[in-house]
């Protein structure tokens, strides 16, 4: 187990978020899509040039834009 | 006794749809989140009782974060008397996600009914949900429907009585994803399926390099097929009719009204060589229909068309990520891809769009540049009309120009205007297929509206301007602005008369510019002023609704400005 940011991961690889380094508002608009520490999600892609990252939390497809990702902390295998 | 629904779920669940099932009041729906902006109400007949239904624009949480969400959850914590009930849209192929707002909704005390929808989708994924079961741990009635094709309307309205209010405890919000894995996994039961087609799909339009040449492949066909189907309607349909059936009755007609007289003037017009020119004639029976319905409407219809089907299909969310990188330069985010796509049909609905993003600055920023490098499809379609027949090369060159200004100005106001932009977060919908029936009906919805709201004023329009050639009361108009016109823009000064006409409708003002005989290069300059100076009067009030008359000023200034400074070098500078 080791501790990553969101924008590291590799693509298709798998991850428990640990912590979201945000303020409030951020915390609670990700915890109401789905994303609050104890959730495993999947990374699915990266857009170059700091872009655009995409991850699938349960059934959802989220695209977060690349500061946001940066604020996502998990624990990968 | 129920006197008052309201409709709330998370965005894209099918709110609008169940809305439109319910009261027969057809709204658009389409298959991204943030559809629905404001806040809709219809009358629904339940046996001798009406009752008010209220759509509400899609929120994930009772703790909003745009104008849209502000918006739905501001009216619902507002005012709900006793008499109100809530039904729950609840979206049967993502349970879990949606669950967090329900029970938000029972917790607060709401008198909810949930109405789990697109349950037709479920199988074909896997997804295998235990309604009774759910009903049982929710402790609110639950009711499978699938809205698009209404199946199930009937019973959530039998059983919209039970929706009463009942106190449970609040929840911190770790606890109530806890709650909502027990709840899931007693109620869902998922069975392993091998990757479809479409999920293969779904999945190359997110990844960068097979996402790149989706989007190319999609972009060029949807712009081949507008052209398609709107040259075919004009060459195969609007054409013969007008030249073929409607020329007929119309010389009979001006023949018995005499030329030269008043009335023929203003019903006919000028004759042209001795013959009616639905171009040039500016008779309220012959030009105005004319552009209108053989000009405009064939790229209304091809145009919703394609847009209407991208939109059902849930393609718009995955160009966004793909441009979310560009757009953040001009201070937004991949989002705002949407509103601009709206905007190029009309940019009314294209600014009402920007609602869905969060902060002010972004909604400036995305509607001035609406209004700016966005031409609608009425001026896009006299562009192609007049333009095209010179080349290809100058109708291109209008798009380029105008890119060009999109681009720059939204540098500039990114750079110069306080603050920051947020950024993207966006949940990407499944493709899905819209029902043949849906699909026609909106757009033949859009198709309605626009006839509506632009056949009156091409109508009245063009009798003012008739009347105003008349008795030749432009000549003073001209006369003020005839040195900008003339000497920074290079145009003739009666080009004046119809840049001021854009400012009531952008496709009568380009009809204008036939009959003053205009060079490429000077149709090139008034075109492309046309669309980044003033916007017509429905998009000036709507920018001021949203706006506020003081960021109002401030935008109409930058397109002042922008305009005077595109003119002038393109007149002197590239087409010297």
């Amino acid at each position: 187990m080791k501790k990553t940011v969101l924008v590291k991961m590799k693509e298709n690889q798998k991850g428990r978020v640990l912590e979201i380094t945000g303020g409030y508002s951020i915390q609670n608009k990700f915890m109401s899509m789905g994303i609050y520490p104890g959730r495993e999600i999947t990374k699915l892609s990266h857009f170059a040039l700091k872009g655009p990252v995409t991850i699938k939390t349960g059934r959802s497809v989220l695209a977060l834009g690349h500061g946001m990702a940066a604020k996502i902390i998990l624990e990968v295998e | 006794m129920i006197k008052r629904v309201f409709l709330i779920g998370n965005p894209n669940v099918g709110k609008s749809v169940v809305f439109s099932r319910l009261t027969g009041v057809q709204v658009i729906s389409s298959n991204y989140p943030g559809t629905t902006v404001e806040i809709i109400k219809g009358y629904l007949k339940l046996g001798e009782d009406k009752i008010e239904v209220i759509d509400l624009p899609g929120t994930y949480s009772l703790e909003p974060s745009s104008k849209a969400e502000e918006v739905a959850v501001n009216l619902l914590k507002g005012s709900l008397p006793e008499e109100s009930a809530v039904i729950n849209i609840i979206d049967a192929t993502n349970l879990e996600r949606n669950l967090f707002l329900t029970l938000q909704l029972i917790e607060q005390g709401y008198p909810v009914i949930v109405c789990l929808n697109m349950c037709d989708d479920t199988e074909h994924r896997g997804i295998h949900i235990d309604f009774k079961k759910l009903e049982e741990l929710l402790g609110v009635a639950v009711v499978p429907t699938c809205a698009v094709t209404g199946v199930g309307i009937k019973f959530l309205l039998e059983r919209l009585k039970e929706a009463k209010p009942f106190t449970e405890n609040k929840l911190a919000h770790e606890a109530r994803w806890q709650r909502i894995g027990t709840i899931v996994d007693s109620a869902q039961k998922l069975t392993h399926r091998h990757h479809s087609f479409r999920e293969m799909l779904e999945d190359a339009s997110i990844r960068p390099l097979s996402g790149l040449f989706i989007s190319i492949a999609v972009i060029y066909t949807s712009f081949k097929i507008v052209r398609f189907i709107g040259e075919g309607l004009i060459t195969r349909v609007f054409d013969p009719f007008f030249f073929n059936h409607y020329q007929p009755f119309l010389e009979k007609l001006s023949s018995a009204l005499a030329p030269g007289s008043f009335l023929h003037h203003l019903v006919v017009g000028e004759l042209i060589n001795g013959k009616i020119d639905f171009k040039q004639s500016m008779g309220v029976l012959t030009t105005a229909p004319y552009i209108e319905f053989a000009m405009v409407l064939p790229y209304i219809i091809s145009f919703y068309f394609v847009l209407s089907l991208l939109e059902d299909i849930g393609y718009l969310p995955r160009l966004a990520i793909l441009l979310d990188n560009l757009l953040h330069r001009l201070g937004l985010h991949g989002f705002a891809i949407i509103p601009v796509l709206l905007g190029f049909g009309c940019n009314v609905p294209g600014i009402l769009a920007t609602r869905s993003l969060e902060s002010k600055r972004e909604r400036f920023i995305a509607s001035t540049l609406i209004s700016i490098g966005v031409p609608c499809v009425p001026l896009q379609a006299m562009i192609f009309g007049l333009l095209g027949s010179f080349s290809g090369f100058y109708v291109g060159g209008v798009y380029l120009v105008l890119f060009s200004i999109m681009i720059i100005t939204g540098v500039l106001l990114n750079y110069f205007l306080k603050g920051y932009s947020p950024e993207l977060l966006l949940e990407i919908p499944p493709y899905r297929f819209p029902p043949f029936g849906a699909f026609t009906q909106k757009l033949f919805f859009r198709i309605k509206g626009f006839i509506i709201e632009a056949v009156p004023i091409v109508l009245l329009g063009v009798a003012m301007i008739n009347l105003l050639l008349y008795f030749h009361l432009f000549d003073f108009v001209t006369g003020i602005f005839a040195p900008v016109i003339q000497g920074l823009f290079g145009l003739p000064k009666d080009a004046v008369v119809a840049l001021v006409i854009g400012f009531l409708r952008k496709d009568i003002a380009v009809g204008m510019l036939i009959p003053l005989g205009l060079s490429a290069k000077q149709l090139f300059i008034a075109a492309t002023l046309l669309a980044i100076s003033f916007p017509c009067v429905a998009t000036f009030v709507v920018l001021w609704k949203e706006l506020g008359a003081k960021e109002l000023l401030k935008a109409t200034s930058i397109m002042i400005g922008a305009s005077l400074v595109v003119g002038t070098i393109l007149n002197f500078g590239i087409l010297h």
